[in-house]
């Protein structure tokens, strides 16, 4: 007993640290300073802290744009990814077409191809229609990305609801359209906002697509690939800071449902 | 009016029949019960009527409007869920109150009727409380409520009690009655358990793989069931049958020498309870295997002639495995089938 708890517990701290320690460290150097970053041994508690790494970073030109841009790419993915994704999803869940089963598999061998290989060819394709070096490109191109999940995972939300309500609700005076905004959505909101956010931080993290489509208005992500490329170590380190901290804040905020469409139980 | 007139409605998924030609006609205010096995389609019959499955020929009219093609949403019936389908995301009023609201109901009606529901169901205390709150027995008197609460011509019940335990399920039954009776709502009410079926209805209509094998009041398709299926299905415990052949115009069973009809090949149906025990000459021998006491009676099954049989005896009666007895059906309860397609055979033939 004691002994399977032992491992289980360590284990648990073996996961803790395996995403926790290189965050610890990312926060260390960004708020360190240089010789912090430059230290030997490494500390886990540094002496002193400055946020003034942080606000240089931040007063570095162009950061406040491109952040703009990221928001913009994010937010466009977001809603792509729901718009064209639940429907999908719905349509998955409810009904039973031909192809139901391939379909699913396709919708996941999008994630097959490198997005290495694509960049050329899109980036003309772009340039032919006027998308190259425009948010609205590096949207349509994240949501591509981001769409498997967006399909899948509503998928399984609407499964989940059971398809009794629907029929209640249509036996009791609700049109198709009506049941779903009624019944289905209400019930199914807060795993959609949680696919939303989850759409959003795949976009604000992906950083190929975006430094090969853009080139004047760059999201944070391909900005950042340029800029700190030459810049000192702590700079970098307050760059790194700066991108992981919202896309840890959102997955936390929407972690129950995360976890719950995933099929791990914490209800 | 509302009365239901289902006209040669077949239904077919891909290859497999659900539904062959159902013909029924059910009279307005009447209770009627779907029973059946599971799978023999009255399911599917139930979600015909309802709309939420669509037939693949036939037709639907209610109190003589056909209703076939619309959606369930103007077919103005309520509908009560096997799994209750209670809307958890509302509160017990806004569930209540759902088909009102949907239909564009006036506040001031909206509100009296949801009452009027409440208090037929005892649900009144809980209207502000959500489903999430209640257990099963609550919500299922939460889906009944709002099945009455829009006061519907006609109410489709799929199963309701079959998810709440026996106790509670005696209680509700009694309950529907009589809160059915009150509202002289037309309702089709679908259940494989035959004990509710003969409790709650009018009439019963006995479905077997997708055909109606006998409707009649429950008193009738007991007594005088259409086919060994019917009455192999109804009753608890079920008829029994014997195979015999018949010579000159009589069947040998045991000592008894029995007038059969004039078919060749027979089946002798007898119920449990029809059976009364008696001398070894005036009777056939019977094995007891298995003595079940049920406080009402004793339940016995055994051997005769190589058919099990199950006898309802006295409370007071010994039995133990292995006991041979004598029985003898008592005059006038014998039920003739014909061997070679089931069905019974008419009451009058000699």
């Amino acid at each position: 007993m004691t002994v399977r708890r032992g491992i289980f517990l360590s284990g648990v701290a073996m996961l803790c640290a395996w995403t926790l320690v290189p965050i610890w460290l990312v926060a260390l150097g960004a708020v360190g300073g240089r010789d912090v970053v430059n230290a030997w041994p490494k500390t886990f508690f540094p002496g002193s802290t400055s946020l003034a790494t942080l606000r240089a970073f931040l007063d570095v030109q162009g950061v406040w744009s491109a952040t703009l841009v990221s928001v913009e790419v994010a937010v466009l993915c977001m809603a792509f990814s729901l718009l064209l994704g639940a429907p999908a999803g719905y349509a998955l869940a409810r009904y039973n077409f031909r192809g139901a089963t391939t379909y699913r598999l396709l919708i996941l061998l999008t994630r097959a191809f490198p997005v290495g290989i694509l960049a050329l060819p899109l980036a003309i394709t772009f340039i032919r229609l006027d998308l190259y070096d425009r948010p609205l490109g590096v949207a349509l191109i994240h949501t591509a990305l981001a769409l498997p999940f967006a399909v899948l995972v509503s998928a399984s939300l609407f499964q989940a609801i059971p398809r009794e309500f629907e029929e209640a609700a249509w036996v009791f005076g609700c049109s198709r359209l009506r049941a779903f905004l009624r019944v289905v959505l209400p019930l199914a909101l807060p795993g959609i906002a949680a696919t939303a956010i989850f759409a959003f931080v795949i976009s604000w993290n992906e950083v190929f697509a975006a430094a090969v489509l853009t080139v004047r208005h760059r999201t944070l992500t391909a900005y950042l690939l340029t800029v700190l490329a030459e810049s000192p170590l702590h700079v970098q380190f307050a760059g790194g800071f700066v991108l992981i901290v919202p896309s840890v804040v959102f997955i936390f905020l929407v972690r129950k449902h995360l976890f719950a469409m995933w099929g791990i139980a914490n209800r | 009016m509302a009365d239901i007139l289902i006209d040669g409605i077949a239904k077919t998924f891909g290859r497999t029949v659900a539904l062959e030609r159902v013909d029924l006609r059910i009279a307005d205010g009447e209770f009627l019960a779907l029973l059946g096995p599971s799978g023999c389609g009255k399911t599917t019959l139930l979600r015909i009527i309802a709309g939420l499955e669509t037939q693949s020929s036939g037709r639907v009219l209610i109190g003589g409007r056909d209703i076939s093609a619309l959606p369930p949403r103007k077919r103005g019936l309520a509908m009560v869920f096997q799994n209750y389908a209670v809307f958890p995301h509302m509160t017990v009023r806004d569930n209540v109150s759902f088909g009102l609201r949907m239909n564009g109901a006036e506040p001031a009606r909206t509100a009296r009727q949801v009452e009027r529901a409440a208090a037929l169901l005892q649900i009144g205390p809980y209207l502000d409380r959500y489903p999430g709150q209640l257990s099963g027995g609550q919500r299922q008197r939460v889906a009944v409520a709002r099945a009455l609460a829009v006061e519907p011509a006609v109410l489709l019940m799929d199963e309701p009690l079959s998810n709440l335990d026996a106790l509670l399920r005696l209680e509700m039954r009694a309950e529907l009655k009589s809160v059915l009776h009150a509202a002289g709502t037309t309702t089709v009410y679908v259940t494989h358990d035959q004990t509710e079926a003969m409790g709650l209805s009018d009439r019963i209509a006995v479905l077997h793989a997708g055909r109606i094998e006998q409707i009649g009041t429950p008193a009738d398709i007991y007594a005088h069931p259409a086919t060994m299926f019917v009455g192999g299905f109804v009753g608890s415990p079920p008829m029994n049958f014997f195979a015999l052949q018949r010579h000159n115009n009589v069947v040998q069973l045991g000592a008894l020498t029995l007038p059969a009809p004039p078919v060749d090949k027979l089946v002798l149906g007898i119920r449990g309870e029809d059976l009364e025990e008696c001398s070894p000459e005036a009777g056939f021998p019977f094995t007891v295997q298995v003595a079940e006491p049920m406080g009402s009676h004793l339940l016995l099954t055994g051997m005769a002639f190589e058919h099990r049989l199950r006898v309802v005896a006295p409370a007071d009666r010994q039995a133990s495995p292995g006991l041979v007895m004598h029985f003898r059906p008592l005059p006038g309860r014998i039920r003739w089938m014909d061997a070679a397609t089931g069905a019974a055979i008419a009451k009058g033939a000699p």
